[in-house]
């Protein structure tokens, strides 16, 4: 009886526990986001506050934009590039150290190390080191004869990208590995040596029974890799600073720069807004593939 | 014999490219660490060179020094870090008990709006925080940021502390149930003691999260006294006249890499399985 009254008014203790949490991301997260919609329709001025009423006009604008577009179109190719990069990589570096000896644990340890480093540190570490004055990388490459000059990173679009891409990979490789250490871990034994019983070679077993049994933790990884790479801005604010000739500004860079540089808050927000959708769909697209995966 | 020679060769192999990749990754760390112990003066040489001629703190002094002084960076820093982890034990840890140990109704749909901010980028949502902020009197308080941070780790711990809730064996619910605890004394009595490792997760990723965090602290906290480490390092890049001082940068990348690398030295096994246990959801 005593056990009864306690499990029927349960529910409602229940909720009294989980209600902080709740209110709490309803004012930080869901009013600022419908707050964030509705700005998107006015003209909005940091001092000024709340102008005229807009519509759509700064979402046409953002039509009209050709930096926005300019700035979409690199994130995309960024994300485009940077994400099989990191996805082969830590995939192989999980499969160098994915066994238990004591140099591979080490090495493991080591690769995750920079994981916990902030981005804005590794982007001012990996700035210094591409200096064409004082950059030790450059001086590596020049060394082991790799290349003839030190070449000036952040002086064109590509080379700029290249170099962020370097500086971004070597700080979060360790993430894709620890996922695919995890999934080729726990790949029963017997599959693999069955295969080898059956004459396959190391990298035809890797093909055909690893990655084909790790397939849903590449799927994973795909998404949860390209998410912030679709919001990237640290990176690009203290390596390139956007450079050259505004080449390297990301989208979130562009949101920036209108909402804390220029002041114009309502087109920021019509920004924001159209940023947010795309992660949504993208997030939905994740969702129906996993369904989709889940009923097959 | 061939096997064992086969295998022999390839455990060599997995070792000299093992030794390479570290010799690749820790290059920046280990380079940089010089960088900064070089003479201030040696660390603007051009060509550079690999290693110190001698040792000498002045590039620390200088960065210790640097505008308001390195103590009140700190102390941003770590009050905010410190403030985050609060906040986040103090909703997660509620909201974790109510969700994985009360059959409240529409349950699934509460735990996904605590995920929103996964749906919802939160550089996205950066200026209407700085006009709720600027009504709720937070702006530029570390307060502010460390409800910014809470917000950003909110889905991953509370996702964290419902698993650890619903890991605990029933037996020790219903044993304090018998004995006639509340719900409240069987969280403190019961539950919180099974959940500490939970707990540690949380707190170890609050903390790293926080002091690495820089768009909103750039935004938020945009007077100069008010910075925390990663704007001030980036704004010390600058410097006071203009050119780099490179060896003090160094010196600041050293400082701000120091407290992530020792949690993460220490307390690996839990960042490692939090991280795959917030990640393989």
């Amino acid at each position: 009886m005593a056990a009864r009254s306690y499990v029927s008014r349960s529910w409602l203790t229940g909720l009294l526990y989980v209600a902080p949490a709740l209110i709490f991301i309803g004012v930080i997260v869901l009013y600022p986001f419908a707050q964030l919609v509705y700005m998107s329709m006015f003209r909005w001025n940091l001092l000024e506050g709340q102008g005229a009423f807009r519509g759509f006009g700064n979402y046409v604008r953002a039509w009209e934009d050709e930096q926005f577009w300019t700035s979409l179109w690199f994130t995309l190719k960024y994300t485009l590039v940077i994400t099989p990069i990191l996805l082969v990589l830590g995939y192989l570096a999980a499969l160098l150290t994915m066994g238990r000896s004591r140099i591979q644990n080490f090495t493991r340890g080591v690769i995750f190390l920079p994981v916990v480093i902030g981005l804005g540190s590794s982007s001012i570490l990996w700035f210094w080191l591409f200096d064409q004055q004082v950059g030790l990388f450059n001086k590596l490459l020049m060394d082991v004869g790799l290349i003839d000059n030190a070449p000036v990173w952040f002086a064109d679009q590509n080379m700029a990208m290249l170099g962020v891409i370097i500086s971004v990979t070597w700080k979060i490789v360790g993430l894709g590995m620890i996922l695919f250490v995890a999934a080729l871990q726990s790949i029963p034994n017997d599959i693999t040596e069955a295969g080898m019983i059956d004459g396959a070679g190391y990298w035809r077993r890797v093909w055909s029974i690893m990655v084909p049994l790790t397939l849903p933790t590449i799927t994973l990884f795909i998404i949860v890799s390209a998410v912030p790479s679709l919001l990237a801005f640290d990176q690009f604010y203290i390596m390139t600073q956007g450079g050259p000739r505004n080449q390297t500004i990301t989208s979130v860079y562009w949101i920036y720069t209108n909402s804390f540089r220029s002041f114009r808050l309502g087109y920021g927000a019509a920004l924001s807004v159209i940023l947010v959708a795309m992660i949504f769909a993208m997030a939905s697209l994740q969702i129906l593939i996993t369904r989709w995966k889940g009923r097959r | 014999m061939s096997i064992a020679g086969q295998t022999n060769r390839k455990r060599y192999l997995v070792t000299a490219i093992c030794l390479f990749v570290v010799a690749l990754m820790v290059f920046p760390l280990i380079v940089s660490l010089f960088a900064s112990v070089k003479p201030a003066a040696e660390a603007q040489a051009v060509p550079p060179s690999y290693l110190p001629t001698s040792l000498s703190l002045e590039s620390y002094l200088n960065f210790a020094n640097y505008q308001a002084g390195l103590g009140v960076y700190l102390t941003n820093s770590l009050v905010v870090a410190f403030l985050t982890i609060f906040f986040c034990l103090l909703l997660a840890v509620p909201a974790g008990y109510g969700l994985a140990r009360f059959p409240i109704p529409g349950k699934e749909f509460l735990f996904l709006l605590l995920l929103a901010s996964l749906m919802i980028p939160y550089q996205a949502l950066l200026t209407p925080l700085l006009l709720v902020f600027n009504k709720l009197g937070l702006q530029q308080t570390q307060v502010g940021l460390a409800l910014i941070h809470t917000a950003l780790q909110m889905p991953f711990s509370v996702y964290l502390m419902r698993t650890s809730f619903e890991a605990v064996p029933k037996d020790l619910e219903e044993a304090a149930m018998i004995d006639g605890c509340n719900s409240m004394e069987a969280l403190f009595r019961i539950f919180l003691p099974a959940v500490v490792p939970g707990m540690t997760t949380v707190a170890l990723f609050a903390f790293i999260m926080s002091w690495n965090e820089f768009i909103a602290a750039l935004i938020f906290m945009n007077s100069e006294s008010k910075f925390t480490i990663p704007v001030m390092l980036v704004a010390s890049r600058t410097g006071s006249y203009g050119a780099i001082d490179w060896g003090m940068l160094q010196a600041g990348v050293i400082i701000s890499i120091l407290p992530c690398a020792l949690l993460y030295v220490f307390l690996q096994k839990y960042y490692v399985s939090g991280f795959l246990n917030g990640a393989v959801k």
